[in-house]
């Protein structure tokens, strides 16, 4: 991707300053400056903009942004372009080290060296990590080869190397069954993707397109219990599990491989979140925040994975399109709207952002559930909204648009929100409002 | 090296007893050569450890390692001082849970008081709580004993080998000795010659300090009178959430076997528990285990009560070089020039400067001419540890050189400068990078950084990006990719 463009002279102060320029800082960028924001900062830690977006040049974004089917290279190219017809500062290779609560952002850059910026609103698009081998607490021997799939990804889609010559995945997020692709076609042998849930993590497309059509074998409820090999793995050890997760050693079997890749989950990246002691919601591990975003230290704003994680880029661009526009109605001084109906994850649903809604907006409610549903499924904002849909999955992640309309005779109150089978609904509906 | 050069001194082994034994023979006018197996110095016992130098009290004054002990602990605090590798004297407390436990612990504090270690006070229950407030409710009191330290020995010992080198010493890794050529019968005089799979060396003298591999030393040179025995101990890091938890090394009762677990905070803060100790056939085998990380965590509750295995960020195992004397085996054997500095387990680590001039005095009785060298610095440039700096320190860094902005360990703040004086000192390998720099060991776990630290290994080795290794011969990271067509695999259908 061609477009840099380094600014090499910072302002002192900036109204919007906006951390990560992956899809969520791409599109706040945008938005900030198009709800009037003049002097915008972007900041990137990698030497273009784009974050991950970058490596992932398969297709399937854009559904929603564009009503297109783009790679993400292209998707985060629509994106920069716009970003530079609007003059926004763009400052890579640099990495913002510490928010002070009143909101001088440090950073340290090889064009700027160690400075620090005054800022009006600061917008967290931070992205996640993934987790690691040392956070899934496989035991056994550590050889080389052992490593998340989006390092694999890089290396194969940006540096041009691969990972290894035999691989097996642990874990069916996104990223591992998109590698197990990408590797079969590089002429990589892929053994298999372990799943230690009775259910694939990743979307039900991937599955099909990246697992079935190319023949890979997915094992649900089984994981890797042991790691071989003193100086590059040389084989796992994978076990079936019982219904609480224990492995049933009698059944496992041994893979000669030289890789493990590990897709086990992304956890938002929330150092400054920590740095500014923002309340978090240990559910999501991202912050608190209100229906434009904004979390508990006013001015600061937070979205996309940085938020939650989310399963499509085009979410991630419209979460941080709210926030972005509204981080500029800060920095110029405009009048938040109310925060006056709170929501809370009910009946199988793991975590809902945003925590308030305001009725004065038209705002989305996102959530996960925590089980899957294969059947007529009832989704409920208190007694706000109710929607039926065919079946609801934890991999995929489930938006509801509420406008002031459905929200106004709610005000001050919180809403639960539930994904229950329609059929438990009707049962609950016959016996009353005993739950509430 | 002609076929006919003969070196004064060959150490075997790079860790804490040869690196500081090459620093100690650097001050000398002599010819030093170390040679270490693994792929850097430190990457065999002394990397997976409690990370302590040790108060001196525990062991007893009657064995050697008793008598190094506290020596060795004043010779880590003049090594801190001259290379700047982290080292905090957070001081240890002692626990006893119950009153036979208060005997011993008392009678530990008179041994430490016997062998002239300074500053240690028996604590009442109310004293330690004060001191310690996360620790059990059910301690009935404890030895505070000031002379403890933390320090990561990894980094000592890559930076007092850095220091020998700078003063001449020669230091060649992947160097393991595979043989030794037996002696001349009518040449008593006759320099040792030690095998490498590439080379020959032939010398006056060669100190064996091959850790868990000094008994197969031994037999190479026809002396060996002893087994190694490898004693496994597994340790955990916690997350960074529970620094604090702790702010001094808090030691069980130990008990005949072992010092027991020990939670301490390391040097960078986090906290860690550990060890296990359990006697292991194999030389390789630094595996964890679910049942090592249920005996850690159980015995650390007794302690800490707010610890728990949720909190792991990263496990390692370790082993100890432990002969079958259950002391260090130090001096000359049969086999003129052969000298031993075998079974140095704990608290081998804490004697080893120590033991270094110990085995100084050795190789002079045996005839090594010693002449000072005129131009010895004891000191060496300290490394820059970027994160710990000012915002103003930093500042004027980056101004001077632009690579002190770059950032390449997002974790844990590790800057290009940072890695490139890392490769100048000797790292060439991932792993290298990553124990002297801390590139790589945090929360993502080399996620983002291994890829610019290959990059950076790759134009300092001047070699292919494929040729970069975790840590050595075998531990390859990357493969060429073929440009082929698409494959039809056998894996499809």
């Amino acid at each position: 991707m061609p477009v840099t463009a380094a600014t090499r002279h910072l302002d002192d102060r900036y109204q919007v300053t906006i951390v990560g320029a992956g899809p969520a800082g791409l599109a706040a960028a945008v938005a900030a400056r198009e709800q009037g924001a003049e002097r915008i900062l972007l900041v990137d830690r990698d030497a273009e903009p784009g974050g991950i977006l970058r490596q992932c040049i398969h297709s399937g974004f854009g559904l929603q942004a564009f009503s297109e089917d783009v790679t993400g290279p292209e998707y985060a190219h629509r994106f920069v372009e716009r970003v530079l017809e609007r003059d926004v500062d763009v400052l890579t290779d640099a990495y913002v080290t510490d928010v002070s609560r009143d909101l001088r952002v440090k950073l340290m850059s090889p064009s700027t060296g160690v400075t620090s910026v005054e800022t009006g609103g600061v917008v967290l698009s931070t992205g996640a990590r993934e987790r690691t081998r040392a956070q899934i607490r496989i035991p056994g021997e550590r050889p080389a080869g052992v490593m998340t799939a989006g390092l694999a990804q890089k290396m194969v889609n940006l540096h041009g190397y691969l990972p290894g010559q035999r691989v097996v995945i642990l874990g069916s997020g996104d990223i591992g069954l998109i590698m197990a692709r990408r590797l079969i076609l590089e002429g990589v042998e892929v053994l298999g993707v372990f799943e230690l849930l009775p259910h694939p993590s990743g979307l039900g497309r991937n599955v099909v397109q990246c697992l079935d059509d190319f023949g890979i074998p997915l094992h649900l409820s089984t994981t890797v219990i042991d790691i071989h090999g003193h100086d590059r793995v040389e084989r796992v050890t994978v076990a079936p599990v019982d219904e609480e997760r224990r492995p049933l050693t009698d059944q496992a079997w041994d893979i000669p491989c030289d890789t493990v890749l590990l897709s086990v989950g992304l956890i938002p990246d929330g150092e400054l979140a920590r740095q500014l002691h923002l309340s978090l919601d240990q559910r999501t591990g991202g912050p608190v925040v209100t229906s434009t975003y904004e979390t508990s230290l006013p001015g600061v704003f937070s979205a996309g994975n940085n938020l939650h994680i989310n399963d499509l880029a085009d979410w991630v661009s419209q979460e941080a399109n709210v926030a972005g526009a509204a981080a500029a109605d800060v920095a110029l001084g405009r009048v938040r709207a109310r925060q006056d109906v709170a929501v809370t994850p009910g009946t199988n649903v793991r975590y809902v952002v945003p925590h308030t809604l305001s009725t004065d907006l038209t705002q989305t409610v996102s959530f996960r559930v925590k089980e899957p549903i294969y059947g007529d499924t009832i989704l409920r904002v208190g007694e706000a909204h109710r929607r039926k849909v065919r079946a609801v999955v934890p991999a995929e992640m489930v938006t509801i648009k509420l406008g002031p309309k459905v929200l106004e005779s709610f005000a001050g109150e919180t809403l639960r929100v539930d994904a229950i089978p329609a059929a438990a609904a009707d049962d609950l509906a016959a016996a009353g409002d005993d739950e509430q | 090296m002609g076929q006919g050069h003969v070196h004064d001194v060959v150490i075997i082994g790079g860790g804490a007893t040869g690196a500081t034994l090459a620093r100690a023979l650097s001050r000398f006018d002599l010819d030093v050569v170390l040679l270490e197996a693994t792929a850097e110095v430190a990457f065999g016992v002394s990397k997976a450890n409690s990370g302590i130098v040790h108060s001196a009290m525990h062991a007893s004054p009657d064995t050697l390692k008793g008598r190094l002990e506290y020596p060795g602990n004043l010779g880590w605090r003049t090594l801190h001082e001259e290379l700047g590798f982290g080292l905090n004297p957070v001081g240890e407390v002692l626990v006893a849970l119950d009153d036979q436990q208060l005997t011993k612990i008392e009678t530990i504090r008179q041994q430490g008081v016997r062998k002239g270690v300074p500053g240690t006070e028996p604590w009442t229950a109310e004293r330690t709580l004060d001191a310690q407030p996360n620790l059990s409710r059910e301690v009935k009191g404890a030895v505070w004993a000031p002379t403890a330290c933390v320090f990561n020995p990894y980094e000592a010992v890559m930076l007092v080998a850095d220091a020998a080198r700078r003063n001449g010493v020669r230091i060649e890794v992947e160097q393991p000795v595979i043989a030794i050529d037996p002696p001349t019968p009518d040449d008593a005089g006759a320099p040792l010659v030690l095998h490498t799979p590439t080379a020959a060396w032939r010398t006056r003298f060669a100190v064996n300090a091959a850790g868990l591999f000094a008994d197969d030393m031994a037999e190479l040179a026809g002396v060996r009178d002893f087994t190694i025995l490898p004693r496994k101990g597994e340790e955990y890091l916690l997350d960074k959430r529970l620094s604090g938890v702790v702010t001094s090394i808090i030691f069980p009762c130990p008990t005949p076997v072992s010092k027991g677990t020990l939670v301490n905070p390391t040097v960078d803060g986090t906290i860690m528990v550990g060890p296990t100790a359990q006697t292991v056939d194999d030389k390789y085998d630094t595996t964890t285990s679910e049942a090592g990380a249920a005996q850690v965590f159980s015995n650390a509750r007794k302690l800490v009560p707010a610890i728990s295995d949720r909190d792991v960020i990263a496990e390692f195992a370790g082993l100890r070089p432990v002969s079958d004397t259950e002391d260090f085996i130090v001096g000359p054997t049969e086999r003129p020039g052969f000298i031993n500095a075998a079974g140095i387990q704990s608290p081998g680590l804490t004697g080893a400067p120590a033991l270094a001039d110990m085995l100084v005095d050795i190789l002079a009785d045996e005839g090594l001419a010693l002449t000072e060298k005129a131009d010895w610095d004891p000191t060496a440039p300290h490394p820059v540890k970027f994160a710990q700096l000012s915002t103003d320190q930093q500042r004027d860094l980056a101004a001077r050189d632009p690579r002190y902005a770059q950032l390449v360990c997002r974790c844990e703040i590790v800057t290009e400068a940072e890695i490139r004086d890392a490769l100048e000192r000797g790292a060439h390998t991932l792993d290298g990078l990553k124990f002297r720099t801390r590139a790589g060991m945090g929360r993502c776990q080399g996620g983002f950084c291994t890829w610019p630290c290959m990059q950076l290994l790759a134009e300092h080795l001047d070699v292919p990006i494929t040729e970069v290794t975790k840590r050595g011969r075998g531990t390859w990271l990357i493969r060429e990719r073929e440009d082929q067509p698409v494959a039809t695999t056998s894996t499809g259908g």
